[in-house]
């Protein structure tokens, strides 16, 4: 093992790790408000990542620019199975729910392998394989692109949660949802607002992941275990938490492939995982009960 | 309440009981009821092969193939020695786990199947395999190149195509002679490996068969499968300089890592893998670019030959690719139909006996007729194949070699 390979290792992991965050920001999001697991999360980044592909296959649009189209149509995507597909058939019980969102990811996977077939896609980008040279380290464009671009999703994400009304009553539910129905919130509505904006974030995560990665109908479960622990460890429902979790986690793997193997590598994740539960069980900044 | 008891002591429920259980016994046991088929009784073979998962792909194709087969076999009159039965498909799905393809196996049996084709993968065949072997049902690898396979003393298990060891071999004399013939520039290679038996067995024996063609073995890394990102594997092989990088992994990690290793620039003389299970004609025109000059030592078909274009023609038409787990799959499901066509019969002991005697032409295959020993068509051959200007050309073995090797790759 080459020591000089470390800050090389660190940064491809802090890269690949603004990717996790953002799929795992969806998550955490939907966990804080709603108090359930989306086990449709997978599936539903494999339908943004089929959005993105399909709108450059046929209308050509570049994966960046296809944001302004599969983040508002995630969203839309989002709020409508929430509002007249979940709700509705949870009938206001979490298990109920669980068990709808495991339904739908079978139902979406499998309808993806129908429609799409099973073959591996992938797009090929003027400039996939432009890279920016550190001299230590090459950064492939689209991974550049995609970690800005995730910690500017972060950040506004950040502001509308903080600053804004919708932010604050979507706090409110999280925090006191009779409290909030009490003062007029309508709860119901800031649910499928709330799933859809966790969806919304999924799409701006498909058009990043695009242009460095490949989709096919099970793609999103490659993503959706390690987004589970970015949760874990950044604090269910902490926006800070899936930023700082998704950084920690891209780099533990790319530090535990260089040391370990990429196999055994991976040990390093599940390790986390386990401390933060024995030790800290609420999350890097997760709120205690 | 009091009971029915019959004169003999047994009660009229055990006595039901007892004879419903026993039936369904001896319909789930093969005891003394050897399973042959009336006339035009269907001939039930079953395809066990990854539909879902990462693998769906190539388990699509597979099962594609067999099925274009099927409909070749059934149009052209069945079986006729049985009377012409149809051939009728019974779908397994592995999900990519050996438990499973072991518990597709239980559940064709009790469906009555009387051969099965697949796995993919080696690590699912030789569950599968097992399972199998249990009831004797014939069972044709479609594609799984583990040895063990076929070296287990399993005399219901047969494999037309090649498997690594052979594979291994050619691919390292071909590697050293494509060298010599450059002035021998390359000295190390990197492999580059999955971590089942597939990957990691094909590893093994390259790591032996490298050294005795001058060629150095400057690492091998194993890696998970899926994988998601492989920038620290292109770290690594940059800083080892290796001349050689030798992919030997499924198609998603297969693709992923030729990508990585462009999007980082990493300077290596020759892409060279063994039994790249991304490389076919889907890469080569979905990422040109990437694919130009990388080679790989795989099952193909012969390119000269008219019914290898024929089929191809017929496959492009279906809007599929023509890669070689369709041709495989095609010809596993042509041996079982002249296994039983031969047999006359759908007993496994009969099947697997005209199964052993095999003789069958592999119509587009680049080599001659079959010829089982301990189940392996030791007749069968890969072929290193090359990107090239957009396409993919044989370039050994010579007598059907399309085109010359481009080694070392241009620089970029």
């Amino acid at each position: 093992m080459n020591i000089s390979m470390m800050p090389a290792a660190v940064i491809n992991g802090l890269m690949f790790g603004a990717i996790y965050a953002l799929v795992a920001l969806g998550l955490t999001l939907i966990y804080g408000v709603l108090h359930i697991i989306n086990f449709a999360h997978g599936a539903m980044l494999m339908l943004a990542l089929y959005a993105t592909f399909y709108l450059f296959k046929f209308a050509g649009i570049d994966p960046y620019v296809a944001l302004i189209f599969v983040v508002p149509g995630s969203y839309v995507f989002g709020y409508s199975i929430y509002r007249w597909g979940i709700g509705k058939l949870s009938h206001g019980k979490d298990q109920n729910i669980l068990l709808i969102t495991l339904g739908l990811s079978i139902v979406f996977e499998n309808a993806a392998q129908f429609f799409f077939s099973a073959d591996q896609q992938t797009i090929n980008l003027s400039y996939s394989y432009e890279s920016i040279d550190l001299g230590f380290v090459f950064l492939s464009l689209p991974k550049v692109i995609s970690f800005f671009a995730s910690l500017v999703i972060c950040l506004l994400l950040w502001v509308l949660m903080a600053t804004t009304d919708l932010g604050k009553a979507i706090r409110a539910v999280a925090k006191e949802r009779k409290g909030a129905r009490l003062v007029g919130i309508n709860v119901e509505n800031i649910f499928a607002i709330t799933y859809g904006i966790g969806i919304a974030c999924l799409g701006a995560a498909g058009c990043l992941l695009l242009p460095s990665f490949y989709v096919d109908p099970f793609t999103g479960n490659i993503f959706v275990i390690i987004a589970f622990t970015i949760v874990v460890l950044g604090g269910m429902g902490s926006i800070v938490g899936a930023l700082v979790g998704g950084f920690i986690i891209g780099v533990t793997e790319s530090l535990g492939g260089l040391f370990l193997g990429e196999s055994l590598g991976q040990i390093g994740i599940s390790l986390i995982f386990i401390l933060i539960l024995v030790f800290r069980p609420t999350g890097l900044f997760g709120a205690k009960q | 309440m009091s009971k029915k008891v019959t004169k003999s002591g047994v009660s009229r429920r055990k006595f039901v009981a007892g004879t419903a259980a026993g039936a369904a016994a001896l319909a789930t046991s093969n005891l003394g009821f050897p399973h042959i088929a009336r006339a035009a009784d269907p001939v039930k073979i079953g395809l066990i092969h990854p539909a879902t998962g990462f693998l769906a792909y190539p388990g699509g194709q597979l099962r594609y193939g067999c099925q274009m087969a099927i409909n070749d076999i059934n149009k052209a009159g069945g079986i006729k020695s049985l009377g012409g039965a149809m051939i009728e498909a019974m779908l397994g799905d592995s999900q990519t786990k050996p438990q499973i393809g072991a518990a597709e196996v239980e559940k064709m049996n009790e469906a009555g199947v009387h051969a099965i084709t697949g796995c993919y993968q080696s690590a699912v065949g030789l569950a599968a395999t097992a399972a199998a072997a249990k009831y004797g049902i014939p069972f044709s690898i479609d594609v799984g190149v583990s040895d063990k396979l076929v070296t287990r003393g399993l005399t219901n298990v047969f494999r037309m195509a090649d498997g690594y060891g052979r594979i291994a071999k050619d691919a390292a004399a071909n590697l050293g002679a494509i060298n010599k013939a450059a002035g021998s520039p390359a000295k190390t290679v990197v492999i580059v490996h999955e971590e089942s038996e597939f990957g990691s067995g094909t590893a093994r024996l390259m790591n032996k068969l490298l050294g005795e063609q001058g060629l150095t073995v400057a690492e091998t890394i194993k890696h998970a499968n899926p994988t998601r990102n492989f920038d620290n594997v292109a770290l690594r092989i940059k800083a080892m300089k290796a001349d050689i990088v030798m992919p030997i992994n499924y198609p998603g990690e297969y693709v992923l890592l030729a990508r990585t290793l462009r999007q980082q620039k990493v300077d290596f003389l020759a892409s060279y893998s063994v039994l790249g299970g991304g490389f076919n004609f889907k890469f080569v025109n979905d990422l040109p670019e990437v694919a130009e000059n990388m080679i790989d030592v795989n099952h193909w078909y012969d390119p000269r030959s008219a019914a290898g274009q024929a089929l191809r023609k017929r496959v492009e038409a279906d809007g599929k690719f023509f890669t070689f787990e369709v041709y495989l799959a095609y010809n596993s499901i042509r041996f079982l139909a002249d296994g039983f066509e031969r047999a006359g019969s759908t007993d496994h002991a009969k099947v697997n006996a005209a199964l052993a005697a095999s003789t069958i032409d592999p119509l587009f295959m680049p080599y001659g007729p079959t010829k089982m020993v301990n189940g392996q068509n030791v007749g069968s051959r890969a072929v290193a194949i090359q990107a090239q200007k957009g396409d993919v050309q044989v370039i050994s073995p010579a007598e059907i070699a399309s085109a010359k090797p481009v080694f070392p790759r241009p620089k970029a």
